[in-house]
This record gives structure tokens, C-alpha cells and sequence, in this order.
């Protein structure tokens, strides 16, 4: 944390939870969940009419904490500090933001490492495979606890992206902008075949015991560290890994051993291991899930374009040149079906060295044209 | 802030409400202009980094674009108009374009520098230099203009690709026209508008 809070960052900030125990929440597999709570943070006021309210969805691994510091000693502000803030796209002088941890989530919100009411022990495994339309209809009851009947924009970027076109979708009146960043209007064969490598890492590591580590315990810490290991380098792109680390050996000479020579290796097992310790095996089992599973063309015979024709929002798609985990041809997807439809889009693409990761990045042309589109909102 | 000599001329020629593409949208003044004045609706295309954030500024419906790959995310006659101002030159296929143009459109217009201007003319055959004017500024190694026409060039190839002109227009760069442009607008015309159509598949009549 800087020793004086820069005045773009929206500064300190605490998290609040809410328990929605009125009405079951049914799922998409068929399950229920009668009882949950979701933390989330907000940033900015809201106004007399409720007309600036921003929905942050958030992407596979990252949490509620958007923006900001919880005290001086933190380390680092939230994770989208880049577009969040005084002066920046989402500009808290202006908007009422609200970012919320998604279910099934383990940084607050009811997930696996929450108490099940029925057995009151960890859900664990047993906890339900919740999908993208899943976390919007429980983001749409927050909004409404918050007394939120229409968001100015939901934005996301990556899986966050996703929740943002689902919200369109399932939501059509209640968002006036939809801003999607980074995303695919669903997974290919490769993307989710790089998932099923960071499952099967967690599932076969002896630590997991089937998902009860808890009570043994422990953690699959191999597996989770093996699991961010693979994901982290799809995440960045060639050049920015030859960039950041080329051949670097961190002793400067090779040792001929299997121990960490390279300073790639290194730097893949601090963030595998780092990884590990903050975040839950199951979690991230159920996202990557969730990220499979989404797929809004599916009820509509694979045609996008019919998926998306009663959206009312206008939205904006950026995409990044060297992104391969989503690429750009898969952002001109969504562009495309919106075009079909005669939708108000304006798409974007950035040309980046950052890989899938840029959206997190402080690129000038990135920033400029979402505080541009920001700026335009009413 | 005064519309560009080609883009006020086309506007006129847009029905109001009309849906829209422009290929090659620079900071989208003729989109914005068009929405306001004729409550058009439709998007811009553009490659530029600058122009894009102008267009996402002004309220334009904006899409990063490589008008050299065609229009294929675009359906069939899903545009009222197609326009082109000032940017067939520099594409690498400009016939493909503007077939493409007439695909996704109903009717399409297109502007162009004329090469066949008595300035340019006579800067080749006096000078015996590429010419510079205002409608074509840069010098023949940084030009961007990589397929300059006439207008019988490009008449010549509407011939060819069966399109039909239904307007046609020449005006020097403050968008005045004179008798001369008239006249011999080939050799008078600095900038010269056209409105397409695809001619109608003829009927084969038995004999």
C-alpha cells in the first residue's frame, strides 16, 4: 500500500454481507439453495432516483474486493484498481458501484467452505455446481435488496464478462449498458480442455480426499498450485512471458537438477503456491465448471444471434490482440449476433502485449475508450 | 463545426431514418451528423486507435474493423446505405469491397479523390511528378492511396461488376460545382460522389 492513498483510489474500504433467506434460490441443476449470503463491497453513492448503480461481475479466481485498500498495511489494492475510482472508467465520483463474490465462491459468499443448515458441516463437494445464469439471478436479488430496479451498466471482464451478457440476456430491462471485456460467448474445446487439466490436478492430488479436506485437515495444495501453475500461463501471452522472464536462470548457471532454474519456473510456483493459500480447491472446481457449462446459444439452437435478439442494453466489446484465451474472433461472436440484431455495440480491440490478463492492465487506448463509453452513459 | 465537402452532399442523398454502415467512419461526423439531422441509425467501421475513441465519444456506434477482410460479419441487404467516403483508394481489393458493399447494402456510395483532375493531369505531364493537392496530400511514398481512379476508371468497373450508378456528383474540396465539373467533370471534379445499386438479375427470356 503507498504511504499516502493516491487521489484516484477510492480509499479505504470495508465489505458487507447479506443473508437472503426469504426465497429459495433454485438452480440451474435442478437443486436449491433455501439460505445464502453474499459479501460484496460498494464503492461511490447512490443517487436520490438509484439511476447510478454498476454491477462488477468478477472473473474465475478473483473475489468482491474491486478496488481500494481494506487498511494502510495492505499490500495490494483491490483487483480491478486500474478502471475503478476517482477520474477513471468506472468513476466513483460519478457511479454507485457494487461488486459481489459470487456463489459457491471462498471469500465470504456461500460456497463449499460454508456450513451446510442440513448437516452443519463444510459443504464441500456437496455443494451445488452453480452456473453464470445461477450467480446473475442471485446478483438480481441483491440489486434488489439494494433497492437497485435498473443498473446503469453490468460490466465484467473474462467470466465477469460472461455474467455481464447472461444479465442482458436473462435481464433485458434492468441494465441500460452492458460492458464485456475479454470474454467468448462460450468455451471452445481447448479452453475447456485446459480446465479439465486443472481439475484433474486438484481431483488426483492425495490430499483432496473427494473434496472433504477439511476434515482431514489439509489441503490439495499440489494439486490447487498445479492447477493455477497451467491457468497463469494461459493467462499471458508468449511475448509477455519472453518479455518478463526469457531464459533467465535465477542462479545464473544450470544446476542439471530438477529444482527451479529458470526464472519462469520460479515465478509460476510462487503464484501457484500463493494461490493455494488464499484460495479453496472445490471454489475452483465449481468455477471452471460454471465457465464450461456457459453457453446462452445453446437453448436457442446454437444461434447467438436468437439467444441475444430481446436484449435492450447497448453495450461495448473489447477485446486484446494477444489474448488466445479468448481471443478476439471470439468477442466479434457476441459483436456479430448483436449486429444481426440491429443492437446499439461499439467493439473494441487493443492491441496488447498482456495477453488474457490485459483487462486487469493499465493500457492508455483500453482505459480511454472505456472512459470515453463511461462518460457517455445516461 | 462545418460537415466536409463529401459528407454534407451525402447526407443529402440519406433518407431519413435510414439504417447505416460506413466503411472507414474516420471520427464518425458523418454518423453523428446523420443521427441527428435524419435520425439514421447504424455503425461505423474503423481501424484507427484515435478515431475509435472519437466515435465512442461522440455517441457513435463504433466496430474495430480491417475493411481488407471484407464484410463477412455483415448479412445480406442488412443496411439501408453503405457508404464509403474517401477510403476505396486505399484498399487492398477494391472491387471485392464494393461488391461486398452491395451485398450487406441496398444501395452504396462511394467517394474518391479523381485522379483524372487537370491538376493531377498536368503535374504528371508538365511536372512529370505524382501530384499533391488537397485532396491528395501525401507524397507518392507515404500515400496510403495505393488504388487512385478516374472517374471513368471507376465508371468502367461499375460496367464490369454490373453495378448501377443512380447519382452522381462532382465537387472541388469547398463542395462548390461549376458549369466546368459540369461539363467535363472528369478533368474538373476534385472529389467525386457516386450512389450504387446492383443492377437487377435480367431475366433470361426464352427465345
Amino acid at each position: 500500500m503507498p504511504d499516502i492513498l493516491p487521489p484516484d483510489c477510492v480509499g479505504l474500504v470495508t465489505s458487507q454481507t447479506y443473508r437472503f433467506d426469504k426465497t429459495p434460490l433454485s438452480l440451474d441443476c435442478g437443486r436449491s439453495l433455501s439460505s445464502y449470503e453474499l459479501v460484496y463491497e460498494t464503492y461511490g453513492t447512490l443517487n436520490k432516483d438509484h439511476s447510478n448503480a454498476i454491477l462488477i461481475c468478477h472473473a474465475l479466481s478473483s473475489d468482491h474486493h474491486a478496488a481500494g485498500y481494506y487498511n494502510m498495511q495492505d499490500k495490494k489494492p483491490g483487483w480491478w484498481e486500474t478502471c475503478i475510482g476517482p477520474g477513471k472508467p468506472i468513476d466513483t465520483n460519478r457511479f454507485f458501484v457494487v461488486c459481489p463474490n459470487n456463489l459457491g465462491g471462498c471469500k465470504g459468499s456461500t460456497g463449499p467452505t460454508s456450513i451446510n443448515p442440513d448437516t452443519n458441516k463444510p459443504y464441500g463437494p456437496d455443494f451445488p455446481i452453480v452456473t453464470v445464469r445461477d450467480w446473475v439471478k442471485s446478483q438480481a436479488r441483491l440489486g434488489d435488496m439494494l433497492g437497485i430496479s435498473q443498473w446503469l451498466a453490468v460490466i465484467g471482464g473474462s467470466l465477469g464478462g460472461m455474467q455481464a451478457l447472461q444479465w442482458a440476456i436473462d435481464y433485458p430491462k434492468h441494465l441500460r449498458y452492458c460492458v464485456i471485456i475479454a470474454a467468448a460467448p462460450k468455451l471452445t474445446a481447448q479452453n475447456i480442455a485446459f480446465n479439465e487439466v486443472a481439475r484433474q490436478a486438484i481431483l488426483s492430488d492425495p490430499d483432496f480426499h473427494k473434496g472433504h479436506y477439511y476434515q482431514h485437515n489439509t489441503i490439495p495444495e499440489q494439486g490447487l498450485m498445479l492447477a493455477r501453475m497451467l491457468g497463469h500461463i494461459t493467462y499471458l501471452s508468449d511475448v509477455a512471458m519472453r518479455e518478463k522472464f526469457g531464459r533467465e536462470l535465477r542462479e545464473g548457471k544450470l544446476n542439471f537438477g530438477f529444482d527451479v532454474e529458470f526464472q519462469v519456473e520460479s515465478y509460476l510456483r510462487y503464484q501457484g503456491r500463493s494461490f493455494a493459500d488464499r484460495f479453496d480447491a472445490n471454489t475452483y472446481l465449481l468455477m471452471t465448471k460454471a465457465l464450461d457449462y456457459f453457453d446462452p446459444a445453446l437453448e436457442h439452437d446454437n444461434n447467438l444471434s436468437d439467444a441475444l435478439a430481446k436484449v435492450m442494453a447497448k453495450f461495448l466489446v473489447i477485446s486484446f490482440t494477444s489474448d488466445w484465451r479468448f481471443s478476439s474472433a471470439r468477442s466479434r461472436e457476441i459483436v456479430k449476433a448483436l449486429l444481426d440484431n440491429k443492437k446499439n455495440v461499439s467493439y473494441a480491440e487493443v492491441t496488447s502485449h498482456d495477453g488474457h490478463d490485459a483487462f486487469l492492465m493499465p493500457i492508455p487506448h483500453f482505459i480511454q475508450v472505456f472512459k470515453s463509453y463511461m462518460q457517455n452513459t445516461e | 463545426m462545418e460537415l466536409r465537402t463529401d459528407l454534407a452532399l451525402i447526407s443529402e442523398w440519406i433518407n431519413e431514418n435510414s439504417h447505416v454502415l460506413d466503411l472507414g467512419c474516420g471520427d464518425g461526423t458523418l454518423l453523428a451528423h446523420l443521427r441527428d439531422a435524419r435520425s439514421v441509425t447504424g455503425y461505423g467501421l474503423e481501424i484507427d486507435d484515435d478515431n475509435i475513441i472519437s466515435c465512442v465519444q461522440t455517441g457513435v456506434n463504433v466496430i474495430h474493423t480491417d475493411l481488407n477482410q471484407g464484410l463477412s460479419d455483415f448479412n445480406d441487404d442488412s443496411f439501408d446505405y453503405v457508404v464509403m467516403t474517401q477510403a476505396i483508394q486505399t484498399i487492398l481489393q477494391p472491387d471485392l469491397l464494393l461488391m461486398e458493399m452491395l451485398r450487406v447494402g441496398r444501395q452504396g456510395i462511394v467517394t474518391f479523390p479523381n485522379f483524372g483532375h487537370w491538376r493531377a493531369r498536368s503535374s504528371l505531364f508538365f511536372g512529370g511528378i505524382m501530384p499533391i493537392s488537397r485532396a491528395l496530400p501525401s507524397k507518392w511514398y507515404e500515400t496510403g492511396n495505393i488504388h487512385l481512379c478516374t472517374l471513368l476508371d471507376f465508371e468502367e468497373l461499375c460496367y464490369q461488376l454490373d453495378i448501377e450508378v443512380l447519382q452522381r456528383a462532382v465537387v472541388d474540396t469547398k463542395h462548390r460545382t461549376s458549369w466546368s465539373m459540369r461539363l467535363l467533370p472528369n478533368v474538373f471534379g476534385k472529389i467525386a460522389l457516386y450512389r450504387l445499386r446492383s443492377k437487377p438479375v435480367k431475366r433470361i427470356l426464352p427465345r
